[in-house]
């Protein structure tokens, strides 16, 4: 049962309530929404002791400034934001308690573009589906269907047990918005001509302002195709980068349409969505492509690091 | 049927890549089959035109298994499977003026008076092909080929709810109010799409519809 509220002041550029994403729903149409950058988000939870299924907030660009109505314990991970509550500034990735009536405001961003307020308990609207992620085209989920506007009142559960204040490594945050993604070739990586993939893997692509939470254009030399053939439209992932005939191509992200009809070159690994997830608009990224086993070993290094937050919270007396 | 990854969290299953009734019907009892076995073991089954997704955890799937369990599936979609079809549902539809702007640029593409398009989109029976764009929106199939007009040049910023469109061999009906490129024809007060019903989906794949205007 809720016991108090997050009120918002100001709600920053986009924040949004998010879970892992509404599954389970794709064959009706539904698209999946959920975090842009999973590992901070589950960073967060699990450093407030909080299990995989609990909602948080994920901040974009601009950060928002919220009243803790109760006592909260609360972590915020992602993005490095310069944080203060009730005026004083507190550390990013741990746990930091919070007492009735707290003022957290998000101040100056150095590096990154999202960050996750998770708080102990979760954040508590009404699921849509299964899930409280915010779909913002369909207007499903979250509060309300669409990102927080001042004067919101977010429900929060009674902390359920006391946390350890723990702090956490956070992600490696993308320096001077720049960062290298890795790539495993897409199911119609031979619609391409060889100096599309040649091209996809040399130069460095720049995040159109163009990009939102379905997916980044990616600006540099249009990417040729060898053949005139259209897909007939085809499930999607996250991470798939389509590449609409003028050439120049989307990554899509974690609002994505359930499927689509592009050619798909390539698809950004797991382990690395999240340094994707933490690109701004007029950031620049260069691809390079991997191997399953580089990805699998990837992704096995990002879910220790998690594991390790995991196991200190349950362990510290 | 061929089995490919895309990326390291989805299996694609693909069958010839055509837009065809025989081909989407196996697409679609193999998702009713993966169901049943495996739907506690994946996060989400999603069948296509002639092509199934299956969406997987990757550090908690055996990659190999999977592609076995599809594999043992797939041979067992049977020609009987393939003729089962769906529920049939019919959509009063209040076509052109202020319901269908978009009725008299398809009649003038199609050389016919609106009347005849009208007459030629309810005289077909359409198959639910797959769900996709938005929430409950059915793409549906295939349009006389006369009447068979293509997506408008500039789409519209605002498409409204139960608007029923045309993009060359599709027709489709907009479940909640979005953007959208399709020539509109006319509208539907049927709610087709209800987060908060047990079945949220007025239309499944491989259902049938019929057009009634009003």
């Amino acid at each position: 049962m809720p016991s108090g509220s997050i009120h918002v002041l100001r709600p920053g550029l986009l924040t949004t309530v998010q879970d892992l994403g509404r599954w389970g729903y794709q064959a009706i149409g539904v698209p999946v929404a959920g975090p842009m950058d999973w590992f901070s988000h589950r960073l967060a939870n699990l450093a407030v002791g909080n299990g995989d299924t609990a909602a948080t907030l994920e901040v974009t660009l601009i950060g928002p400034d919220l009243v803790f109505d109760v006592a909260a314990t609360i972590a915020i991970c992602g993005a490095e934001f310069e944080i203060a509550v009730d005026g004083r500034q507190i550390a990013m990735n741990a746990a930091v308690h919070v007492p009735a009536g707290a003022r957290v405001v998000f101040g100056r961003r150095r590096r990154g573009a999202r960050a996750y307020l998770a708080v102990a308990g979760g954040v508590l609207t009404p699921p849509v589906l299964g899930s409280r992620a915010t779909h913002l085209v369909s207007g499903m989920g979250g509060h309300q269907g669409r990102a927080l506007v001042a004067g919101d009142r977010l429900p929060i559960a009674p902390p359920t047990r006391e946390v350890p204040v723990t702090r956490a490594s956070g992600l490696m945050l993308p320096a001077a918005g720049r960062a290298r993604v890795r790539l495993l070739p897409g199911p119609q990586i031979e619609w391409f001509d060889p100096s599309a993939v040649a091209a996809l893997t040399s130069v460095s692509f720049r995040i159109s302002p163009r990009s939102n939470r379905m997916g980044y254009r990616l600006e540099g030399p249009p990417l040729a195709r060898a053949t005139h053939r259209e897909p007939v439209s085809e499930p999607l992932a996250m991470g798939v980068i389509q590449v609409p005939s003028a050439g120049e191509p989307i990554l899509l992200m974690a609002d994505r349409q359930t499927a689509g009809g592009y050619p798909k070159i390539a698809v950004v690994i797991s382990a690395d969505l999240p340094i994707a997830a933490q690109l701004a608009p007029g950031d620049f990224v260069e691809f390079t492509i991997v191997s399953r086993q580089e990805a699998a070993a990837a992704l096995i290094a990002r879910e220790r690091a998690l594991l390790r937050i995991a196991a200190r919270g349950q362990h510290q007396p | 049927m061929t089995i490919r990854p895309v990326g390291d969290t989805m299996l694609l299953v693909e069958w010839a890549h055509a837009i065809d009734p025989v081909v989407n019907q196996k697409v679609i009892a193999l998702a009713a089959r993966l169901r049943a076995r495996l739907e506690a073991a994946v996060r989400d089954i999603v069948p296509g035109y002639c092509s199934l997704g299956v969406h997987f955890d990757p550090l908690r799937t055996d990659l190999a298994g999977l592609e076995r369990a599809i594999r043992e599936e797939a041979a067992q979609v049977s020609g009987e499977e393939t003729t089962v079809s769906g529920a049939m549902h019919e959509i009063p539809v209040r076509y052109g003026g202020p319901h269908g702007p978009d009725l008299p640029a398809v009649a003038e593409w199609a050389r016919c008076s609106p009347a005849e398009v009208i007459e030629r989109h309810v005289a077909r029976v359409y198959r639910v092909y797959m769900l996709g764009f938005i929430p409950g929106f059915a793409y549906l199939g295939v349009v006389d080929p006369a009447i068979a007009a293509p997506r408008r040049q500039v789409p519209r910023e605002r498409v409204p709810a139960g608007s029923v469109g045309i993009a060359g061999g599709q027709t489709g009906i907009y479940p909640i109010a979005s953007p959208g490129g399709w020539q509109l024809i006319g509208r539907t007060d049927v709610t087709l799409f209800d987060p908060s019903r047990a079945t949220p989906s007025l239309l499944a794949p491989g259902d049938l519809v019929r057009f009634v205007p009003v």
